[in-house]
């Protein structure tokens, strides 16, 4: 479960959070929606610990991400923006550089990288170098990655940006697989029609704030509209954003 | 610690992987300086041989109104041959670079020698030419050479001995050793090393910050649950691993190159055995720990690979800096010397060369004192590492 709690955050005289809080429970696909610009990266980016923030709170399983980072990293696997690959290691490697460093003794390394390899659907390009992968395979690399340690938490920003069809509806299965397995599945992205697909929950920040925060039912509700894009333009119109 | 091995040995086999890396830590470094400096060395030798030994030849303009002269400068292994046809076509034929070097004996040559006139004899060369420069300089020397024997056989014949314009017996006595003596040139290697060194782990400096971070790799790497000083020491003491190699490897060129070196016909005998190969590897072993953390200092303040590259070829030149202030300024080594990392190394090992002893003092202040730089170094690295503004 992943609570965050009135999040500040300034880089010099830019606000670029400015009172965020939310809950994204367990056994749910959370989706954080929201222009680019608005703070998604940035919430994210205090949730996996790069980022510090300047008031506020946030925590992993109750664990806060600042007075316990090390202990809050344990419990989420985080797909940063654009995450990059080692060219020179193959897909297996790259998956059991981070296996080790998330702790798995030495002895079920290679266990665990297999089974995760097999669950995406990895074992075609498993042992190729990921030199000249394409998004599709190096995003699914990285998920692996992030996933190997079997995390409760699962962090995601933009997992879909730059996969074509297929790759998207498999990183969609995975996202349902990964709810249905009781995990809390938090995701950033400025697709529509992506999260309206996807999320039980979906989380509309605007200028650093949390304008909207209900389920897609609601949302629809609350903004009077029936269409989930008409209903994101009319919440964020307010801010000042569009 | 468990995160430093898997750190460690995951960059060590990534950087043997990765071509750029291997060529510059393996080939360049280690080989490119060796063979340059054995060319270099070889080619002045093959110069300075040859110059001592062949004939030099000597346009003379009126070589016929001195005879007895070209008679001498013939026994002195000079060729006189036809030189332009005047005066002035000589000067032409030097300022064109036909010649290096034109002897013009005017015509009254003789008669003022016979009337005890100092006699005049032009030598006309271009003195911006170092090469005229050594040719015109023996035939000076010859000339003059000449003059005293003259001078002598004047005194002589008016029963005074020529002795009385002697006064002094100049003779200089040269207390080098072969080995001392090759040490001037060997001295010039330190450098090489040093620069093997460095260029052996500079890539995998670079990758700790900038390259991790254009890679993309870097924001989920910090994501993981280990602590950043693990991150940045596994990858500075890789770095440290790959210069250990290349320096190994480059004091090993050398000591097989300098076998194809003719030193000995210059009276030097070039101590650079196994021994000392070992020695100067765990006397330069230290500055890899500095150059490292050095290297990954200045690398993580760039934005991009390229970035870094041009702000570490700067770094390559650092340590040239106290080598030469030290060289001009022809500084004895001192216990406080050793405290300044690459010029304590450069002097150890020219000590070293010169087949002296170590002097255990300096070399325990040089490895304490580098190691010691380099571990704040080190320690800033980790320090910069934990800063928010590392993900750019």
């Amino acid at each position: 479960m992943i609570v965050v709690d009135g999040l500040h955050k300034s880089f010099g005289r830019v606000s670029a959070l400015d009172g965020v809080s939310f809950r994204a429970g367990d056994g749910r696909i959370t989706g954080l929606l929201g222009p680019n610009g608005a703070g998604k990266s940035t919430t994210l980016r205090i949730l996996y610990t790069v980022l510090k923030p300047d008031r506020g709170h946030a925590g992993i399983d109750g664990i806060d991400v600042v007075t316990d980072s090390l202990e809050a990293r344990k419990r989420i696997g985080t797909l940063p923006h654009g995450a990059g690959l080692y060219p020179h290691l193959s897909a297996r490697e790259n998956i059991a550089y981070y296996a080790r460093l998330y702790g798995i003794a030495d002895d079920d390394v290679d266990e665990r990288v297999a089974r995760i390899i097999a669950e995406l659907g990895i074992g075609e390009f498993a042992d190729r170098r990921t030199r000249g992968f394409s998004q599709g395979q190096r995003t699914r690399v990285a998920l692996a990655r992030a996933l190997v340690h079997g995390p409760q938490n699962v962090v995601l920003d933009e997992p879909s940006n730059g996969l074509d069809v297929m790759a998207t509806r498999a990183l969609r299965d995975l996202i349902r697989r990964l709810r249905d397995a009781g995990r809390c599945v938090l995701f950033s992205s400025h697709v529509m029609q992506e999260v309206a697909a996807l999320c039980d929950e979906i989380v509309i920040i605007a200028g650093g704030r949390v304008v909207l925060h209900d389920n897609p039912d609601g949302i629809r509700r609350q903004t009077a509209c029936d269409d989930l894009e008409e209903a994101f333009v009319k919440a964020i119109a307010h801010t000042g954003e569009l | 610690m468990r995160t430093l091995w898997i750190v460690f040995s995951k960059e060590v086999m990534d950087n043997f992987r990765d071509r750029r890396t291997l060529v510059s830590a393996l080939l360049m470094g280690p080989l490119f300086g060796p063979i340059l400096f054995a060319f270099i060395i070889n080619l002045s030798l093959q110069q300075s041989l040859s110059n001592a030994s062949e004939a030099l030849q000597l346009p003379v303009v009126g070589r016929e109104h001195a005879p007895n002269l070209m008679r001498y400068l013939h026994s002195q292994n000079i060729d006189v041959v036809d030189g332009p046809a005047d005066r002035a076509a000589a000067r032409l034929a030097v300022e064109r670079g036909v010649h290096d070097v034109v002897v013009v004996v005017p015509e009254a040559f003789g008669g003022q020698l016979a009337d005890m006139i100092p006699a005049r004899i032009e030598v006309i060369t271009d003195q911006a030419n170092t090469t005229a420069e050594r040719e015109a300089r023996r035939a000076t020397r010859a000339l003059q050479a000449y003059q005293q024997e003259l001078a002598g056989m004047r005194l002589a014949a008016r029963g005074v001995n020529p002795a009385v314009i002697r006064p002094l017996n100049i003779d200089t006595v040269d207390v080098s050793t072969p080995s001392g003596r090759s040490a001037v040139l060997l001295g010039m290697l330190s450098y090489f090393f040093i620069f093997a060194l460095l260029t052996g782990g500079m890539n995998l400096a670079i990758d700790a910050t900038a390259g991790e971070r254009e890679r993309g790799s870097l924001e989920p790497l910090l994501c993981l649950p280990v602590s950043r000083d693990a991150l940045i020491v596994g990858k500075i003491l890789a770095a440290c691993m790959f210069m250990a190699l290349s320096l190994s490897l480059s004091l090993t060129s050398f000591f097989v190159t300098l076998k194809f070196v003719p030193l000995e016909k210059l009276g030097m005998t070039p101590n650079f055995g196994p021994a000392v190969v070992a020695t100067g590897f765990l006397l330069l072993l230290p500055f890899a720990l500095l150059g490292a953390s050095l290297m990954t200092l200045v690398a993580s303040f760039t934005r991009s690979y390229k970035e870094a590259q041009t702000w570490l070829s700067v770094v390559l030149l650092a340590p040239t800096l106290p080598i030469l202030i030290v060289s001009i300024l022809q500084l004895r080594p001192s216990t406080l010397l050793m405290l300044v990392p690459s010029l304590s190394q450069h002097l150890l090992l020219v000590g070293v060369i010169r087949n002296e002893p170590l002097d255990m003092l300096h070399v325990l202040v040089s490895v304490c004192g580098t190691l010691l730089l380099g571990g704040l170094l080190a320690w800033l690295c980790a320090r910069l590492y934990r800063r928010e503004g590392l993900l750019g």
